[in-house]
Parts: structure tokens; C-alpha cells; sequence
């Protein structure tokens, strides 16, 4: 009873998965000395960029109470497309970049045509996408690495000799992330939606075309994560962020947002990624093998959801 | 002889003193009304005999002996049965299933089917419910789901037996088949412990009433008290007027609807409702009324007919086109259809004009804040402040803002579906007095309510529906309860009764 008055009132409460981010960089730095350096910092910060961008999409997808497990899919496919369209002589590059952003889109607006027209649950569209993508990803390359143009590969490097563009990218991703739900109409209605969806509807918000956008911006998202997957790789891999989906989920998730709908931040799904990444890095720092930190990442995203569903139980 | 007894009920909750001091003494073979304003303390009253909550000061007693009700497990070994307003049971199971839900009847290790069917064709006829128990509960009306219910409590050995609000959701005829029941079992010596907001249903089924007030037992009285004498117990401060409506003169046609129908539900129904006037519809539940009212408003479609607002044709089935037309619609289902619960009040306000309030994207926030702290004036609802989350509102603040969003929408055309159900006395005569305002400023009401007397009492003009149709049209002055109700049943006992 304590505890739960305590979680109930405290700051604390809706910070969680900070305060947890906190407790793990101070444990973490005791540990191991090599954890708390700028270059194993901005390490950290690479491994999470991917992780994150597919995450802020995911985030508009889960606060409408939907899902989207095509995401890792879709950004393979995304970076295939521009690997190989950037290989078409005369064709430059940022126009194949466009092209990628474009089939991500695309892949996200499929998706939301099954789910708000085809009357969909969720899973099973987003589900179908995850193989369908993969597939065409498979198809186009015939299974191999395609190599990356030169000019997105510098994507990989950094500014300045210090700041990696994968860092930059994240952040400027979750800035976007952040006003489109905070600021715009359609993140707005994103909550509306999610909250509660025929009330939505019968306060004249367009429930169908919010979706549209609202899926064609996390596959727009992904595509951008498999542009700074393929970049730091140097070339587009067709198997590349398989699984990612889930890595995506559960940083949204653990970010404090509801599967149900109707709550989630831009912060807290950036919050919830760099946890998955302190983790892993810092796991690897201290040897842990790498079948034990499944363990140990999958224990967080139970105990991060139990947290949050003990507090809420605590509050009504 | 007394079987349930309370004394001195307290609980808090952060930021509320939830009760305050009840007391409540319950006797086998009686029927307990339990009367409240909402908020009053009913529903935290109820959750602590069901082990739902704790409470922080105070005891029960069972049979004269302190009991601790910690879960709901204490509570069913107890003999206490509790049935909510939303029900519990599996839609997909059948009857006989949900009646041995947890329990059911073994032999070697498999469900014995034949002595469950066995045993919910017992309980079915102690209740006295047509139903075949195979049937999967999700094919019952709401009224016979709420049968189901209670035989539930009756396999469980209930003792005492807590209703909340049974009535709320039933039509007349569904109340006084309940009524038997609810005196059988009284007979058979079980207590029940009733929670109603409708005052004529105390004298006609309640042997006393407790009524509750700010968290407080304010007194104990018989049921055949009047019910301006309950309403002042419970208010605290006599209610002049239950219905203040002030009728004006009804200006230009607003809403016109001609020949609407859609195949198998409703057809033909045409009518008009004028500024200033408040237009109810009143017919039983099924009669096709609420179909009409979301057909009119774009949430359904329709096959023919059309509807004008202000003089405009709204498109069928186009939530948005009707709403710039100037339409309004407060759905009856508050939670489901009219909230987002885990919202802001801010929010919720905001939701209709969020879209006239977006310039290049992005929403105008601020002036968003601005309108809404405006209207939640305006309305006097109850709150500590715009991001309070609707959710933990009372009923009759939850639906100001529902009607709060049209409001600041400034919708000409209102329809408003069962405005004020499950709201209690104090709040209905707010939502009155704020329908009075808006004819007043020329809008026009079209007022859907299974509540006769307030049907009559606001009302200028009453249309009645039955069966799909409109079957008359009375005027204020001449229509009577017994007018309307001949109306509305007439036609359902006609040859084409469905």
C-alpha cells in the first residue's frame, strides 16, 4: 500500500521510465568504466537510432490503439529500393531517396486501407505487410546485399568527426514525432481515436483518413530507419531489422504508452529505446552473453508494464 | 430480523473523503432502497459490501457478527451477490455455461452438460425466465441478460442481493416483469439492497429507502414517503420545479426531415423542429428512435428521404457534412459514444471545433484552452480544473460536457438521446435549465427520453415512434403519460408485431 501510494503521488509516477533510465546509466557507470565515455555514449546512441525512429512511428500507430508489426519489414524493403533505384544510372541520388520514402508510405497506407477499409484487425494487416515487404525486399535483391551510393552511406558517418548522423537523425525524427502528436490535428485525433473511436466519429473527426495518416507516417518512418540501418552498413540488406518490430513495440511500451490506445510520448518512446540500448551495451560491457541479455531485456519489458498497470490500478 | 448491517462506514481516497459516516441496516424479505445523488457515496457503499474496497473506518456485520469482506471471493462465500449495471457475464458462453461459470458440474473430470443444463433450468424457473439455457448469452436482450444475472446470484446462495440501477436500462414493461421477480425473492426471505434514480419506482417496489448525501447516511425512512420529501433528503434543499421548462416562441423550421428510411428498421418518419422549441421523442425502447436521431445526424445511413438543416442538405452518412450543417448530436450511451474517458475535460471539449481551431497542421491550443474554460464555466461543471481526466467526473458532469463540446461548437440543431439517464435529480434540473437556455438563444432541441414525466415536462411538442414509425404527434398541452404510452404499445400489439 505504501509503494502504491507513493507511485500514485509522486513525479515519479508519470516519469518512470526515466527514473529507470537514471538508475540504469548510474549502475551501469559504477560497473563498468568504459560505459560512462562520450564515445561509448554516442555508440549507445547509434545502436538506439534505429531502434527509436521505428519506435516514434510505432508510437502514432499505438496511440490510435492499433499495431504495426511490418515496420522492420518495411524499413528493409525502403532501403533495398533506394539501394537499387540509386544504382539505375543518371538516376541521383536524393530522387532515389524519395523513391524509398515513398514505397515506406506507400507500405503504411496499404496497411491502413486494410485495417479502416477492409475492416482488419490491426495484427493481421500489419502482420501480412511483415511478409510482404520482407518478400518484395528478398525478390528485388535476389537475396543479396545490395551496396549503398556513396553520398547516403555518408548517412553512417559523422559531423564534425564527433556527432553521428544516426544520432542527428533520431533526434530530428523524434522532434517531428513529438509535434505531430503534441501540436498537429491529426495527433490530436490520434488520441481522440484511440481513446475512444466512435466518439471520435461522432465528433466529426474523419476516423479513416486518420488512419490513412496515421500509418503512412510510421511507415514513412520506417523507411527512414532502414535508410540509417543501411548507411551505417554501407549497403541494403534484405534481412536487415528483422525483428525490429518488437524492439519497437517494446520501447514504445515501456515508454509509458497504453496498447489500448489513447496514451503514449514522444519522449517516454525515446526514453523507453535508449533503456533497450543502455541495456544491451551495457550487458555487453560486462560480458554478459548475449543468450542471457534475451532474458534480461525481456524481464524489463514485463517489469516496465507492471509498473505502469500497478500504478493505474492504484489510481482508479 | 435483520440480516446486513453497516455502521460507520468511512474511506478515503486521494484527494476525496469517498463516505463519510453511513450506516445501513438491511432485513431478510425486504427490498432496501438506496438513495443518492450520484457521487453521493452509493457505488463506494456497494464495492465495500462486495470486497471490492476496504474501508478505512467502521464494520459490517452479517447475521449480527463482524465480517470482513476483503475480495470478492469473501463476499460470495458471505451470500452477498452483487449485479452492476454492466453485466458479468461471457456474451460467447450459453446461459446454462455463464451459470456455472467457476463451478461447473463434474463427472470424471469433464463438465457434466446435462446436470449443468439441469441445473440452470432450476435457477431459470426460480427466477421465472422463458430462456433456452443453451442459448449463448450474447443473443439476450439487455433485459433478459440481466435475468441471467440474477439466477446467478441465486446459484451462488445469494443472501443478500445488491442491485445497481437495474432499471436504467429497461423499458416499462421489462420494469414490472422484474418487479415480480425482484417480490418473489423478497418472499423467499432474500434481502435487496436496490439502487434506483427513478423516485416512482421506490413506492412501488421498496419497503425503505436510506438515503445517502455527500458520503453521509442522512436518513432512514419508509418507502411510501413523498418524493418531494426524498428529493429534499437528498438534495438537501427542496427542488421547486423537476421540470423548469420555460416555452418560448418557436421561430423558423431548423430541422426538417422528410420521408426517412431505412429497410428493416424505420421508415417514413417525417418532421419538423423550430427554433426555440424542444421537440421530444418519446416510443419504447426498439421503436427505432435512436436510429432515426443517428441517421438524421450522419453516424448511420438511411435509404430515403432527406434531411435539411438551416436549409441545407447534409449528405447521408457524413458526421462531418451534418455537423457543419449546424447539427448536434449527444449520443445515449455518454461513456461509449460521447467520451474519451481517459481524456482531458479540455480535450473532450475541444474535440468538435479542434478542427476549425487547425491552421496549416497544427491546432491552436491556447485558444483552444480558452473556448473550453469558457463553456466549463458556463455549464458549471464540477471539476478541479481543465485537465481533469473525464473519467473520474459524475454522471451529470460527464454529459455537461458532452453537451459542452457542442456548445462551444455552437451547433444550431441539438439532438440529445436519453440526456439525462443515470443522472441524478440535482444535475437532471441543470441539463433542464441549460436546454431552456438554448432555445431561448434560438436553438433548436430534439429530445429522445424514455423518462415519461420528463418527456411531458420539457417537451413542446411529443412525437411518438413505435415500430419504425412515427405513429402521432401530441402537443404539450394535451399530451398525458397514459396518451403517450397508449400510442407507443398500440402499434407493437398491431398484426405486423415483430
Amino acid at each position: 500500500m505504501v509503494g502504491n501510494v507513493f507511485l500514485r503521488r509522486s513525479w515519479l509516477a508519470e516519469n518512470g521510465a526515466l527514473v529507470a533510465l537514471v538508475v540504469l546509466v548510474v549502475a551501469l557507470s559504477l560497473l563498468s568504466s568504459d560505459f560512462l565515455s562520450v564515445t561509448n555514449l554516442l555508440n549507445v546512441g547509434v545502436q538506439a537510432a534505429v531502434t527509436a525512429i521505428l519506435a516514434f512511428g510505432g508510437t502514432f500507430v499505438i496511440v490510435t490503439g492499433g499495431i504495426d508489426l511490418s515496420v522492420g519489414s518495411v524499413a528493409a524493403l525502403s532501403a533495398i529500393v533506394l539501394a537499387w533505384t540509386a544504382a539505375v544510372p543518371g538516376l541521383p541520388w536524393p530522387l532515389a531517396t524519395v523513391v524509398s520514402l515513398v514505397v515506406g508510405v506507400v507500405c503504411g497506407l496499404v496497411n491502413a486501407a486494410l485495417i479502416a477499409y477492409g475492416k482488419l484487425p490491426p495484427f493481421i494487416a500489419t502482420l501480412a505487410m511483415l511478409g510482404i515487404a520482407r518478400g518484395l525486399a528478398l525478390v528485388i535483391s535476389q537475396g543479396s546485399p545490395i551496396p549503398m551510393p556513396d553520398a547516403v552511406s555518408h548517412l553512417g558517418d559523422t559531423i564534425g568527426g564527433y556527432l553521428p548522423v544516426p544520432v542527428l537523425v533520431m533526434l530530428v525524427m523524434g522532434a517531428l514525432a513529438a509535434v505531430i502528436l503534441n501540436r498537429t490535428y491529426v495527433g490530436r485525433a490520434m488520441y481522440a481515436i484511440g481513446g475512444n473511436e466512435e466518439a471520435a466519429r461522432l465528433s466529426g473527426i474523419k476516423v479513416s483518413r486518420q488512419k490513412l495518416i496515421t500509418y503512412a507516417l510510421s511507415g514513412g518512418f520506417a523507411a527512414v530507419a532502414g535508410i540509417v540501418l543501411a548507411s551505417r552498413l554501407a549497403s541494403a540488406q534484405p534481412q536487415a531489422a528483422a525483428g525490429y518490430e518488437l524492439d519497437a513495440i517494446a520501447a514504445v511500451v515501456i515508454g509509458g504508452a497504453s496498447l489500448s490506445g489513447g496514451k503514449g510520448r514522444a519522449l517516454g518512446t525515446f526514453v523507453g529505446a535508449l533503456i533497450l540500448a543502455v541495456l544491451r551495451n551495457g550487458l555487453n560491457l560486462l560480458s554478459v552473453s548475449a543468450f542471457w541479455q534475451q532474458v534480461v531485456i525481456g524481464v524489463v519489458i514485463a517489469l516496465a508494464v507492471l509498473v505502469d498497470t500497478l500504478r493505474r490500478r492504484g489510481m482508479s | 430480523m435483520e440480516l446486513l448491517r453497516a455502521e460507520g462506514l468511512r474511506k478515503r481516497f486521494p484527494g476525496v473523503l469517498a463516505l463519510d459516516g453511513v450506516d445501513l441496516t438491511v432485513r431478510a424479505g425486504e427490498v432496501h432502497v438506496l438513495l443518492g445523488e450520484n457521487g453521493a457515496g452509493k457505488s463506494t457503499l456497494i464495492k465495500m459490501l462486495s470486497g471490492a474496497y476496504h474501508p478505512d473506518e467502521g464494520r459490517v456485520l452479517l447475521d449480527g457478527r463482524a465480517v470482513h469482506i476483503r475480495t470478492a471471493g469473501d463476499a460470495q462465500r458471505l451470500g452477498i451477490a452483487t449485479i452492476y449495471q454492466e453485466f458479468n457475464l461471457v456474451p460467447e458462453l450459453s446461459v446454462a455455461e455463464n451459470l456455472s461459470l467457476g463451478r461447473p458440474p463434474r463427472r470424471f473430470g469433464f463438465v457434466d452438460t446435462k446436470r449443468m443444463h439441469e441445473r440452470a433450468v432450476e435457477l431459470l424457473a426460480r427466477v421465472g425466465v422463458d430462456v433456452d439455457p443453451r442459448t449463448p448469452v450474447a443473443r439476450l436482450g439487455i433485459a433478459r441478460m440481466q435475468m441471467v444475472e440474477i439466477a446467478k446470484a441465486l446459484a451462488l446462495d445469494a443472501r443478500v442481493l445488491i442491485m445497481d440501477e437495474p432499471t436504467a436500462v429497461l423499458t416499462t414493461g421489462e420494469v414490472e416483469k422484474l418487479f415480480s421477480i425482484v417480490r418473489r425473492l423478497r418472499e423467499e426471505g432474500v434481502a435487496i439492497v436496490f439502487i434506483t434514480h427513478h423516485l416512482e419506482e421506490i413506492a412501488a417496489i421498496g419497503d425503505r429507502v436510506t438515503v445517502l448525501r455527500d458520503g453521509r447516511s442522512v436518513g432512514e425512512v419508509p418507502a411510501d414517503t413523498p418524493q418531494d420529501e426524498l428529493v429534499r433528503l437528498m438534495v438537501g434543499r427542496p427542488i421547486d420545479q423537476q421540470f423548469p421548462r420555460e416555452r418560448g416562441q418557436a421561430g423558423e423550421p431548423l430541422l426538417k426531415v422528410t420521408g426517412l428510411g431505412r429497410k428493416g428498421v424505420f421508415e417514413d418518419v417525417s418532421f419538423e423542429v423550430r427554433a426555440g422549441e424542444v421537440v421530444g421523442l418519446a416510443g419504447l425502447v426498439g421503436a427505432g428512435r435512436t436510429e432515426v436521431a443517428r441517421a438524421v445526424f450522419g453516424a448511420d445511413r438511411y435509404d430515403t428521404g432527406e434531411v435539411t438543416v438551416r436549409g441545407r442538405r447534409p449528405a447521408r452518412g457524413d458526421v462531418v457534412a451534418a455537423m457543419e450543417a449546424g447539427l448536434g448530436l449527444v449520443p445515449e450511451d455518454r461513456k461509449g459514444q460521447g467520451l474519451v474517458l481517459g481524456a482531458d475535460i479540455g480535450e473532450n471539449l475541444g474535440l468538435v471545433t479542434m478542427r476549425g481551431a487547425t491552421r496549416a497542421g497544427f491546432v491552436d491550443r491556447s485558444g483552444q484552452r480558452r473556448a473550453a474554460a469558457e463553456v466549463a464555466e458556463q455549464l458549471g461543471i464540477r471539476m478541479t480544473g481543465l485537465a481533469q481526466e473525464v473519467r473520474t467526473l459524475s454522471g451529470g458532469n460527464q454529459q455537461k460536457v458532452v453537451i459542452g463540446k457542442w456548445l462551444e461548437a455552437d451547433a444550431g440543431v441539438l439532438i440529445l438521446d436519453e440526456p439525462t439517464r443515470g443522472i441524478d435529480v440535482g444535475a437532471k434540473v441543470e441539463i433542464y435549465q441549460l436546454i431552456n437556455q438554448l432555445t431561448a438563444s434560438g436553438h433548436a432541441v430534439l429530445m429522445i427520453s424514455s423518462d415519461l414525466p420528463e418527456v411531458l415536462g420539457m417537451s413542446d411538442r411529443i412525437l411518438v415512434m413505435a415500430r419504425g414509425r412515427l405513429v402521432g404527434e401530441l402537443s404539450a398541452a394535451e399530451a398525458t403519460q397514459d396518451g403517450v404510452m397508449a400510442l407507443a404499445v398500440a402499434e407493437v400489439a398491431g398484426p405486423r408485431g415483430r
